[in-house]
């Protein structure tokens, strides 16, 4: 595989994220969403592993495998396992109405395409194009955090950022130290335990996932 | 302008006209055999359209001649359209004088004057159809332009002839905008010519029709100009997906030897076009009205995304 093919495999696999950001942005239905989430992961674990080969870094083949193992069949896992076990059948409600949020992701990809443009300029990377999508996916993943009121969603989101961060690390500097890595997988892992932990005492409490709930959460005065 | 490029835009006219039909006919049977139904035969449509042209006309009273006027009109715009996308050959003597952006006018053309003959009656169910397909028309019509554009973009040119001469060369290979402007333009394809999830065209069901709406109150050769009409619409976008997607086939220039294979392929690239048709429209529900936006939404969406990743990736 010589440079130019990867870096073209390279720029089809950031379209996809791109793609996979855009539709859970606008998804409605809680499963497709996680669905959505798994593909996401799996077009970044094939992405960091062809990423590593053409730049001869073999640390990046473990944080590729990290990704498969934990955010294409672990956290899905989990997530789905959860929605199981709290009975989330509800489509999922959006403050802002769909094709708004649409038009918002749009601006957001333009805004970050101007945003890395000098970064492009100095780097010599041949994955250099592809931080622009990058940081579009992560700006998409906090929109996603605004725009929807259910817990879960919102966590997909948070998850969705930390694959934005995680495809930037890659495509601007060839990825992070190992060390760093396995550290933020960890976090992942943690993170996931625990949002599952406060997903059964939001349930408990309010009897749903919807955060609005929580306003009642103020004194009274 | 030689002989050669007349005769063959001469052929590929008279080819979109008789094989629409046909064409037609093999979405149906797919459709009936997707659903477990035994089908009608192949040539059905023809039978369909004899059979309304040996009608007399019914008009209205208060009928204007935009009435009277718009089958005709209807029917030479989209012969127009055929006559622009090389179908069989790039060198087209018609193709120089009109790009994508004219073909899509055209067909905001006919549309326009279809609202109008829908509310000239002053029924109802005219007034009703129109009005949506207003409402589509307004949505689907940026999302078609922005996928034009970017396939216009990758390819350095909006002539049609011209973009299949660049895919031809080799330059433009696999690229992530062509493939969101592809995704994009199956959706705005659904849309223009009618089919499942946006509106049904074997249903007279008055609370979801649409294009059916408009003509309902046609009869006689103004609806079977109609009807051929939209069969050839319905063939016309797949030709024009084929020669912007995959144009391989396609003569470059009219020797004796290319253009029968340029047939062939254009009957293979048609035939599995319908298959993917049915599929879709198997797979799919119809959509309730106002969901439209949100799958027009996603149509343009798409595009943009296309032509962003062509600045960004590219």
């Amino acid at each position: 595989m010589d440079l130019q093919t990867a870096a073209q495999i390279n720029s089809f696999l950031a379209a996809f994220v791109l793609l996979t950001a855009f539709g859970m942005l606008v998804q409605k239905r809680i499963y497709s969403l996680i669905h959505l989430f798994t593909w996401q992961g799996l077009f970044l674990s094939v992405n960091t592993a062809i990423v590593g080969y053409v730049a001869g870094r073999h640390h990046l083949y473990i944080s590729s495998i990290l990704t498969l193992s934990l955010k294409v069949i672990l956290l899905p896992y989990i997530l789905h396992a959860l929605i199981v076990r709290l009975k989330i059948r509800k489509e999922v409600e959006t403050v802002v109405n769909i094709p708004m949020t649409m038009l918002i992701g749009i601006a957001l990809v333009i805004f970050s395409y101007y945003l890395t443009a000098p970064v492009r300029e100095i780097s010599t990377l041949i994955t250099r194009s592809t931080l622009a999508v990058a940081l579009a996916t992560v700006m998409i993943g906090l929109l996603m955090m605004i725009t929807r009121k259910h817990a879960v969603t919102q966590i997909i989101g948070f998850l969705a950022m930390e694959n934005g961060l995680f495809f930037a690390a890659t495509s601007a500097t060839y990825g992070m130290p190992l060390v760093v890595e396995l550290g933020v997988a960890l976090d992942i892992l943690i993170a996931a335990f625990i949002f599952g932990i406060f997903f059964f005492h939001i349930h408990t409490t309010f009897d749903s996932l919807d955060v609005e709930h929580m306003a009642r959460l103020k004194e009274e005065d | 302008m030689n002989m050669s490029g007349i005769i063959i835009e001469t052929l590929q006219v008279v080819l979109l006209i008789g094989l629409a039909p046909a064409f037609t006919g093999w979405v149906r049977m797919l459709k009936c055999w997707s659903q477990g139904r035994t089908s009608a035969s192949l040539f059905q449509p023809y039978r369909d359209l004899a059979k309304l042209f040996s009608k007399d006309v019914v008009l209205a009273e208060n009928a204007s001649w935009i009435f009277r006027f718009t089958p005709y009109l209807i029917f030479g715009t989209v012969v127009l359209a055929g006559g622009i996308i090389p179908m069989l050959s790039t060198d087209l003597p018609l193709s120089p004088t009109a790009d994508v952006i004219v073909l899509v006018a055209l067909f905001a053309i006919a549309r326009f004057f279809t609202a109008l003959a829908g509310m000239d009656i002053g029924t109802a169910f005219g007034g009703m159809g129109s009005s949506r397909e207003m409402m589509i028309a307004s949505l689907a019509e940026p999302a078609m332009l922005m996928a034009i554009f970017t396939v216009s973009l990758t390819n350095k040119s909006t002539s049609l002839a011209r973009i299949v001469e660049v895919i031809f060369s080799g330059q433009s290979v696999l690229k992530p905008s062509l493939a969101f402007a592809f995704l994009a333009f199956v959706l705005i394809v659904l849309t223009e010519t009618g089919r499942v999830p946006v509106d049904n065209p074997a249903t007279h069901l008055e609370l979801t029709m649409i294009h059916e709406a408009m003509i309902l109150e046609y009869s006689g050769r103004h609806l079977a100009l109609i009807e051929w009409a939209a069969m050839m619409k319905l063939f016309v976008f797949m030709a024009l997906g084929a020669a912007l997607f995959a144009p391989w086939g396609i003569a470059s220039a009219n020797t004796p030897q290319t253009i029968p294979m340029a047939f062939v392929y254009l009957l293979l690239k048609i035939g599995a076009s319908g298959v993917v048709l049915v599929l879709i429209e198997t797979g799919l529900a119809k959509m309730r009205l106002f969901r439209l936006t949100e799958f027009l939404g996603s149509a343009f969406l798409m595009a943009t995304l296309g032509m962003l990743s062509f600045f960004i990736l590219e």
